[in-house]
């Protein structure tokens, strides 16, 4: 199992959660996050007051997905995801040691 | 004093009212005229005026104010604009009236007296004059309309000294200030024997030869020197540049400099916590404005008429020019630069609403938005002081604008009414150059007034209750420490 972290444009997560579901993920978390990478923040000025703001809104995805699908996985985020503007975002992926389902019992692979 | 001049003196059209005196003792001659009713249609209008005026303060003053704050200092905004309108309501029927608008002692040139304290003597037959000779309306509805003047001056202030001052020192400082600065600065401003008395006088004076001159000139001073200081320096102020916007302004600046900065002022960002808030507030500030400055006319007619149309196209004007300003020197024009603008024009049209003509109105408002604009960033940046919300530099840097703008725009040359001259029963020449003299006098006399009087109360508060929470505290914010409560609760 891997834990696949996308941090996206947040106006793309639909489009990504639609890519996702294609392949058969059946579940996801999403958050909504702020941050910065190569793209700067923007300036805002109120009356005689500017501030500078670097933290930008993201969408922050996490989905646990079994070890033979996260190339998959990966490879639509990126396809939705991408505008090809600066700002885009990153994808991480991670082990996962176990999952269990709190309704069940289940573990592992059958829990995800 | 000469005639002449008392022309001028007694003719100044602004908010104020005579309160009895309608017959000196040297007029006993004249016949009496029967006593004048208040015609239903000007009753009417000063009951929506008054209403309208409250509509400015609450809820809209505390929404333009409370949407400028943080998350976490909204409740603490809206709680003190609300506050502060309840108290000066009560002060006002037990001694406020009383001081701004009767007849003084010795003093009577900067405060009244206490003779209607409590209202004592009011009653709903009692009338007071309008500006027009034989017009009256219900003292009722006078002291409603007066009094919610006098409930949103010292609300103003608070949006100098917000998201830092404790509660319970603002509410000792602004009953104080109302009592030693808003009332007197009223009573100098607008108090004045009324026109009957001034029409009667005059009468007399013109009838009288002989000896008779001399006892007729005499009650002629007595009539003219039962005025307000600056009422009686011919200063004109329709509905209040310098009563209402100067004094709060520069009590605003005095304010922000004796309670000292926000913590982490120019450090941490502070942006509005919601501007959809504060463009609601701007919007029923200027609807309720017209009740401000058309109810100034005291009456419905064509000044009120006048009044309003002002109050549209400074206010649109000084919009423009404000988001102007920011798209040439910012690049952006912003809601909040159209919001403020609106209120720097609301302000500066205030003193003039009565006597400017639209085109000139119109002038004024454009100066007022770049000028306030200018003001709010440059200069407030470079001296470096934390006026919070801008109290001084829309409303006291637009007041004064207004105020000394009102010395030009009133000229009939410019397009203004002129000075009606309650003794020839006409238009009065209208002197530019003198009136723009007096015009900048009485600015002068309330910025020293309201200057000095509010810092001197500030430090006494600041003796006896203190002024600011604890850096903890208001790091926290006002809303939690102050009112245990959240504004938003999702």
């Amino acid at each position: 199992m891997k834990l696949v972290t996308a941090i996206i444009k947040p106006f793309k997560l639909e489009e990504v959660r639609s890519a996702l579901t294609d392949l058969g993920l059946q579940g996801m978390t999403v958050t909504e996050v702020k941050g910065y990478g190569r793209q700067k923040g923007h300036t805002e000025i109120y009356r005689g007051a500017e501030y500078a703001v670097s933290f930008l809104p993201k969408v922050k995805i996490e989905v646990v997905v079994p070890s033979g699908t996260v190339d998959k996985a990966v490879e639509a985020i990126v396809r939705t995801a991408r505008t090809g503007q600066i700002g885009d975002g990153k994808i991480f992926v991670s082990p996962i040691d176990h999952a269990v389902r709190v309704r069940t019992g289940e573990t592992d692979d059958s829990a995800i | 004093m000469k005639l002449s001049n008392l022309g001028r003196i007694a003719t100044v059209a602004v908010a104020a009212i005579a309160i009895g005196l309608m017959a000196a003792p040297a007029l006993a001659q004249a016949p009496t005229p029967p006593a004048p009713t208040p015609n239903k249609g000007d009753t009417a209008w000063m009951l929506t005026a008054s209403a309208l005026v409250l509509l400015m303060t609450v809820p809209g003053l505390a929404l333009f104010y409370g949407g400028l704050v943080r998350t976490k200092n909204m409740l603490s905004m809206l709680m003190q604009v609300f506050a502060c309108v309840c108290m000066v309501c009560i002060i006002w029927v037990v001694y406020g009236y009383s001081m701004a608008f009767t007849e003084g002692t010795s003093f009577n040139p900067f405060f009244g007296g206490f003779s209607k304290a409590f209202l004592a003597g009011v009653t709903p037959e009692s009338n007071v004059e309008t500006f027009t000779d034989g017009v009256v309306i219900p003292e009722y509805v006078y002291i409603c309309f007066q009094m919610t003047f006098a409930a949103i001056t010292p609300a103003l202030i608070v949006g100098s000294m917000a998201e830092r001052m404790k509660f319970s020192a603002i509410m000792l400082f602004l009953a104080l200030w109302v009592t030693f600065v808003y009332f007197p600065i009223a009573h100098m401003v607008w108090y004045w024997a009324g026109p009957a008395a001034t029409v009667g006088a005059g009468k007399a004076l013109a009838a009288a030869t002989g000896d008779a001159k001399v006892a007729a000139q005499t009650a002629m001073d007595a009539v003219v020197a039962n005025a307000g200081i600056a009422f009686q320096w011919g200063a004109l102020d329709f509905a209040g540049g310098t009563v209402v916007h100067i004094n709060a302004g520069i009590a605003g600046l005095m304010g922000a400099l004796v309670v000292g900065k926000r913590v982490g002022f120019g450090r941490e960002a502070m942006p509005p916590h919601s501007l959809t808030m504060t463009l609601v507030g701007a919007a029923l500030l200027w609807v309720g404005w017209f009740g401000f400055n058309a109810g100034s006319a005291l009456e419905a007619g064509g000044t009120a008429a006048l009044a309003m149309i002002n109050t549209f196209v400074a206010t649109a004007a000084a919009a423009l020019a404000w988001m102007l300003a920011e798209k040439i020197f910012k690049g952006k024009p912003s809601l909040l630069g159209g919001a403020s603008g609106a209120v720097a024009g609301l302000v500066a049209v205030t003193p003039a609403s009565g006597f400017a003509g639209p085109m000139g109105a119109i002038v004024l408002g454009v100066v007022a938005g770049f000028v306030c604009m200018f003001f709010c960033s440059a200069i407030k940046n470079a001296l470096r002081y934390d006026d919070a919300l801008d109290v001084f530099g829309v409303h006291c840097i637009g007041g004064i604008i207004g105020a000394i703008g009102t010395g030009f725009l009133a000229a009939p040359s410019l397009g203004g009414t002129g000075v009606f001259d309650y003794t020839a029963g006409k238009i009065a020449d209208y002197d530019m150059a003198a009136q723009v003299i007096i015009q900048c006098k009485v600015v002068a006399l309330t910025l020293v007034w309201s200057g000095v009087g509010s810092l001197v109360l500030f430090l006494i508060v600041k003796m006896i209750v203190g002024l600011r929470p604890g850096t903890d505290q208001e790091r926290e914010g006002l809303d939690l420490v102050d009112h245990g409560e959240r504004a938003y609760n999702y």
